[in-house]
């Protein structure tokens, strides 16, 4: 259960309340931004490379499309994925900690053992490596059942399921920890006691209790499955044009940068916008697990 | 001592294999081969190609004949960058990564220790703040973005330094840095946490109490022991500047194995990805290894618990 004392704590710091309201206008922004600008301003235009305007405030790009609404489409995709992402990991993780924790001994070592190998497994290289698998066997079906115009929805759902997937391992080991606690305190043998079954006492009894970690850990997750996308993307391997996310974006603008011309808006404003997402996702993360830990101490 | 070597020697060895199998399969599973290309190759070139590539049999005589191969430590020709081995193509890249992520090592190791410190001598003052508000934002921001701000402002702004490529000491300083950052974060933040705990022990005030000078006070005698928990990051730290070579090197241009390991699943090159995998991991659990022993010899109560 939420203890509504976290809350105050975490709305004394100046900093995770700056950042809970700029965060809740980016979601805004980058949601319902589009809506209300003409959409060709995302299709190619003339008006190549022009610098921030009035018109194009953050500029555009080759393809003289605008670089704001670039960013906002960009930033829904990458809040999207970020978000299911976090959700997706939560719920193996929770899964996860929660069994091992409550099962115990030879399950409980076994369980926390592959945890373990996979933590020694690089993670960006595993992320790698598993995309391009998950990557080549959609293009494979969707070639085969003539579905090009999935293959964008998909490419999306395989990250979310990729990312969550792989970022699971610190939500299973907290969750574990603070099982093995709860489960020796006397709620829990009373309810024993009474007869429940061991499914009943798993969600009624001990989840609940769990819920204020798992929201820490989710906002801190949500900022790394961003980066993993974005890395992923930066890459090439992630979001695929004409689609756009963050990490494609900056890859754009890396590129518009060399000494003869640098056309600096294509990587000021996407770095901007990722750069200021994440910075307010850590400092409210941050403000969170603090909030949480003096309640411990 | 000797105990936890071998343990941990046989944790390297399953961690490699389970890395090694996982990588084949998910290579050998995914539809598509190496060979795939605009046009489509003549039957009886494509039977020989497998073949000189040992691509053919089943999978299980492919992965068995692959783990055979790798014990004898070859790690077979790279299938897009024709009649070079991977042996041959880590031997010339590796070099380049490990320069690069060694300086970064240095400069992240230093400026995080010297960070920290500062930040916990002048605690709560305007540039604790500043430095921990600065550490958190090394953190949040992944290379990409730190990267490739820093060719804008110093390499094609200022033209202080090359916006890429690899040659003098010049080239180094922009990846190192970028490479560095989020490290040097870290290192700092964990610095000043211990370095503000070993503050208050008995032995510091000891010390300012028989008249040392708080310079010495705290680089003679409170960092021997505060560096403790920067030691035991150390190992991770290996990991994080070794992926993160990956994106680094392919921001600025440099041609080490991190470049090799991208284009190597773009190409669907999997020997060459596949070792590239191998070479990883052992140097990322190499390096743990390394950390551990180390935390041994600096403070041996440490060796009894191991």
């Amino acid at each position: 259960m939420l203890d509504p004392r976290v809350f105050q704590r975490v709305r004394k710091n100046p900093a995770a309340v700056l950042s809970a309201v700029f965060l809740a206008f980016m979601v805004l922004a980058c949601v319902a931004g589009p809506f209300f600008m003409p959409s060709a301003l995302g299709e190619p235009g003339p008006n190549q490379y022009a610098p921030p305007s009035w018109e194009h405030p953050f500029g555009t790009d080759l393809n003289g499309r605008d670089l704001l609404y670039r960013v906002l489409t960009g930033g829904r995709i990458s809040l999207l994925v970020g978000l299911c992402g976090a959700v997706v990991s939560l719920f193996i993780g929770t899964a996860w900690g929660l069994v091992a924790g409550y099962a115990g001994g030879r399950t409980d070592a076994l369980m926390m053992r592959f945890v373990d190998i996979l933590y020694s497994v690089p993670r960006l290289i595993f992320i790698l490596i598993a995309i391009n698998a998950f990557n080549a066997g959609l293009q494979e079906w969707a070639n085969r059942e003539g579905l090009e115009w999935r293959v964008e929805s998909s490419r999306i759902a395989i990250l979310i399921l990729t990312l969550g997937f792989i970022e699971w391992l610190t939500m299973a080991r907290i969750v574990r920890g603070q099982v093995l606690s709860l489960k020796e305190r006397q709620f829990v043998t009373a309810a024993r006691a009474l007869g429940q079954s061991h499914v009943k006492i798993l969600t009624r009894h001990l989840l609940p209790n769990l819920a204020g970690i798992i929201l820490v850990y989710l906002t801190l997750t949500i900022p790394a499955v961003i980066i993993d996308e974005s890395f992923l993307s930066f890459l090439g391997l992630g979001i695929q044009a004409p689609q756009a996310s963050w990490g494609s974006l900056l890859a754009d603008g890396a590129g518009a940068i060399n000494p003869v011309r640098s056309f600096w808006w294509l990587l000021v404003f996407p770095a901007a916008s990722m750069a200021l997402a994440l910075l307010a996702l850590n400092f409210l993360g941050d403000a969170l697990r603090d909030a949480f830990d003096s309640k411990a101490r | 001592m000797l105990a936890l070597l071998s343990k941990r020697l046989v944790s390297l060895l399953v961690v490699l294999f389970c890395v090694v199998s996982i990588t084949f399969l998910l290579i050998r599973a995914s539809p598509g081969g190496p060979f795939d290309g605009e046009r489509k190759i003549p039957e009886a070139i494509e039977k020989q190609l497998l073949a000189k590539y040992k691509l053919d049999g089943t999978l299980w005589q492919q992965y068995t004949g692959y783990i055979g191969d790798l014990l004898r430590g070859d790690l077979r020709l790279s299938t897009k960058y024709r009649n070079r081995s991977v042996n041959e193509i880590l031997a010339q890249t590796l070099p380049v990564t490990l320069a690069l992520g060694g300086a970064a090592f240095l400069l992240a190791t230093f400026a995080g220790v010297w960070i920290g410190t500062l930040a916990a001598m002048y605690r709560h003052t305007w540039r604790d703040f500043g430095a921990m508000f600065l550490a958190l934002a090394a953190i949040s921001l992944p290379s990409y973005i730190i990267g490739p701000l820093l060719i804008l402002v110093f390499a094609l702004t200022l033209g202080w330094l090359p916006a890429g490529g690899w040659g003098g000491f010049s080239h180094l300083i922009l990846p190192a840095l970028t490479l560095a950052a989020p490290a040097a974060a870290v290192i700092a933040r964990l610095m000043r946490g211990s370095m503000v705990e070993t503050l208050q022990m008995d032995f510091v005030r000891t010390a300012r109490a028989k008249g040392l000078k708080e310079s010495t006070v705290v680089y003679r005698h409170a960092l021997r022991i505060a560096i403790l928990p920067v030691v035991s990051y150390l190992g991770p730290l290996a990991a994080h500047l070794l992926t993160g070579s990956i994106v680094v090197e392919t921001v600025f241009n440099i041609p080490g194995a991190g470049g090799f390991f991208v284009h190597s699943i773009l190409n669907r090159d999997g020997f060459l990805l596949g070792g590239m995998v191998i070479v990883y991991c052992a140097m990322l659990v190499f390096f743990n290894l390394l950390v551990d022993l180390a935390y041994g010899f600096l403070d041996p109560r440490i060796k009894s618990h191991a």
